[in-house]
């Protein structure tokens, strides 16, 4: 068993764990455990080492699957609605047969978003290091498990050598204090985080998440957190995995069993930051009151509480905060000094590696239940699940129904609308409520104006045809 | 990868911070399983004003004649955030950009742009600032030169230099346009070791081939 010195955080632990050599002061070679691919960029790096006549080192420690680009409407083949797409279909599956890894294929009853998967099948466990070429992967730090993205050429690199040549990061924690309140969820602590600290906020940090508000999530809503450490621009995201992690992992699909189980429970207990250790830096946020967050603009730092006021520019910190915030007014169709319950909603969505696992389903479908509201007239729902298995668990709840009958479409698994990729769209100077990471301009389509929020307050808003959130109303200064 | 031990060009201001990678190259641009194929669609969303008719913006900075044939970016800090997609690199370089200049770089695309022989060069906002606004004066004789082998800017004649500074075996590998794969597979035997040893403290890691 490894030895670990006093004073060591979380990450120095995972670190040491996966050193196999130092190369130069900053930067050492690392074991990757894992890696995950999928047919947007995995299928280059796949394509990429095979043209240079070299092997995946490790088969049986690396996964692909189809998430990106394949079509998410029923009765779906290998035929997509991105012009092209199919190549990447075909060709990626060509790669995965050539190389013998596994492959989550488009008919497989596990296929789903990678990042939704991967800790679904545990394939990621706490402790262990995962690379793939995507930028949330980041994500499965919710476990405990030390996962970055990475480009297409450094994931050739680990297919080839297993090991990654990584610059060590800097370190920081963020901690939350105070209780996290029960209409507010863990989309609303990371999009409030990332509004307090800015978009450059984590930037090359291995950020822990710490504090009562955090030990008290559920995995699943971990995993949400974590997922949107990459808005922060950190190298990765972390939690210290607790029992609860392990009650997550146990009998997964890819999990140990008997005595490897044993072993693999007390290796993780230790992974914890020391109290005497320290960080590069520190962040306390309070989160007493937190109100449900919605972005206005076109960066994750662009939010604000659901019924608080759109920023005016004469307000803005710096002239480069202006001009931004102007752009991002612009493209958004949205005024200083307004609300965003002024403008009426055109679609909204449910789904994405952010909030598209069981648990945000159930709470999208709990408030229809509750409320018995159906989606406004006009509005466009898409409920999208994270894979097979949160599909087919929600149908057994028959949460399908609910959505179904209160207006929403229902959808077989993958990244669907999260990103545009050139197949569909929600339309130009569309505004659609979403529970996924990024309002960039364009990203959900030309135009396309996003505005990010948690499953029950996008369910609220479809229901209402305005952005709302289901909370008490708090005085704000207008 | 591309060597890059020093390159002298013009360069272009677009000031922006956050500049997110979906914007460099977009999803719906990125059209085929390979590397190449790109430099259309660097940075459609600014570029076009309707991108699928490909009609250009004729305002874009780097659509204008001042711009023309400009290999060096000058941009915003936070440069490459957003997704991790190697294709921002790649159709930066298609089009003929060999480095970026900026307050700040998101750590993909740094690490893919280092990987690929684009020079990410980090420097104070303020010397971006005014570089930006030096070259502006006259875009196609004030050019910038950037030398590896010192890690030094050049503007001109009477202005400071800049120094900067780049991971040293990052330097190494551009200077040299080596593989990384290659040098690590010099490490074949410690890795196998390490997954010894390692075999014996994480057992459930190892799963059966
Ligand atoms: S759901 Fe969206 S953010 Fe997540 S992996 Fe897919 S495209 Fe990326």
């Amino acid at each position: 068993m490894a030895t670990f010195t006093v004073g060591q955080t979380l990450f120095d632990k995972l670190w040491q764990l996966h050193e196999v050599q130092i190369l130069a002061e900053g930067q050492s070679l690392l074991y990757v455990d894992r890696i995950f691919l999928h047919e947007r960029t995995g299928s280059v790096a796949l394509n990429s080492l095979i043209e240079g006549n070299r092997g995946v080192r490790r088969r049986e420690h690396t996964f692909c699957t189809m998430d990106h680009i394949v079509d998410t409407l029923p009765g779906r083949g290998d035929d997509t609605q991105m012009p092209s797409g199919r190549d990447f279909i075909v060709a990626t599956r060509g790669a995965a047969q050539d190389t013998g890894i596994q492959l989550f294929d488009v008919q497989d009853p596990d296929q789903g978003i990678v990042h939704v998967i991967s800790p679904e099948l545990g394939i990621v466990l706490p402790g262990m290091s995962l690379v793939c070429p995507d930028s949330h992967t980041c994500t499965l730090g919710g476990l405990g498990a030390l996962a970055w993205g990475v480009g297409s050429t450094e994931a050739e690199h680990a297919l080839a050598t297993s090991t990654l040549r990584v610059n060590r990061p800097q370190s920081m924690r963020v901690t939350f204090t105070g209780a996290l309140p029960s209409h507010s969820t863990a989309k609303d602590l990371i999009l409030f985080a990332i509004r307090e600290l800015s978009a450059a906020g984590g930037a090359g940090c291995a950020i822990e998440f710490s504090g009562s508000a955090i030990s008290d999530l559920s995995v699943e809503s971990r995993l949400t957190l974590c997922n949107m450490s990459t808005e922060l621009s950190a190298f990765t995201g972390l939690i210290a995995p607790d029992e609860k992690v392990a009650e997550y992992c146990q009998g997964r699909r890819f999990a140990p069993e008997g005595a490897a189980w044993e072993s693999a429970v007390e290796h993780w207990r230790r992974l914890r930051t020391d109290p005497s250790a320290t960080f590069d830096y520190e962040r306390n946020l309070s989160i007493d009151g937190l109100q449900p967050q919605i972005s206005w603009g076109t960066s994750p730092q662009h939010c604000i509480d659901w019924d608080g006021v759109v920023p005016r520019i004469a307000g803005a910190p710096d002239e480069a905060s202006a001009s931004a915030w102007q752009r991002a007014q612009d493209y958004m169709g949205v005024s200083g000094g307004s609300r965003l319950s002024d403008y009426p909603l055109d679609a909204v969505f449910i789904g994405s590696c952010t909030n598209s696992r069981l648990s945000d389903l159930r709470l999208a479908a709990d408030y229809l239940r509750r409320t018995g509201h159906r989606v406004a007239k006009g509005v466009a729902a898409l409920c999208v699940p994270g894979s097979g298995q949160v599909k087919r668990a929600a149908e057994a709840e028959g949460l399908d129904e609910i959505f179904r009958s209160a207006g929403f479409e229902w959808r077989e698994p993958g990244c669907s609308m999260c990103f545009f990729a050139g197949g569909e769209s929600f339309g130009k100077g569309v505004r659609v409520a979403s529970t996924t990471n990024r309002n960039f301009e364009g990203r959900q389509g030309l135009g396309v104006r996003t505005h990010l929020a948690s499953p029950v307050t996008v369910v609220s808003s479809a229901c209402a045809g305005y952005l709302v959130a289901d909370a008490p109303m708090v005085e704000t200064a207008a | 990868m591309t060597p890059f031990r020093h390159h002298q060009g013009i360069a272009a201001p677009l000031l922006r911070d956050n500049i997110d990678t979906d914007t460099i190259i977009p999803s719906r641009e990125m059209r085929t399983v390979s590397r190449s194929g790109l430099a259309a669609g660097l940075f459609a969303p600014w570029r076009y004003t309707d991108p699928d008719a490909r009609v250009p913006d004729t305002d874009f900075l780097l659509n204008t004649p001042a711009f023309s044939g400009a290999s060096i970016l000058i941009a915003g800090g936070n440069f490459g955030c957003g997704s991790s997609r190697e294709h921002a690199v790649w159709a930066l370089m298609e089009s003929g950009f060999r480095a970026v200049l900026a307050p700040s770089f998101a750590t993909i695309f740094q690490n893919n742009a280092l990987r690929n022989g684009l020079l990410p060069v980090e420097l104070p906002r303020k010397r971006i600032d005014e570089l930006a606004a030096w070259v502006q004066i006259d875009p196609q004789n004030n050019r910038l030169h950037i030398d590896l082998e010192t890690c030094v800017l050049h503007s001109d004649a009477t202005s400071a230099q800049d120094t900067f500074t780049v991971n040293p075996s990052a330097r190494e590998m551009l200077l040299q346009g080596l593989d990384e794969i290659g040098l690590t597979e010099k490490y074949f035997e410690g890795i196998a070791a390490f997954e010894a040893r390692d075999r014996v403290s994480r057992p459930w890691v190892y799963l059966a081939d």
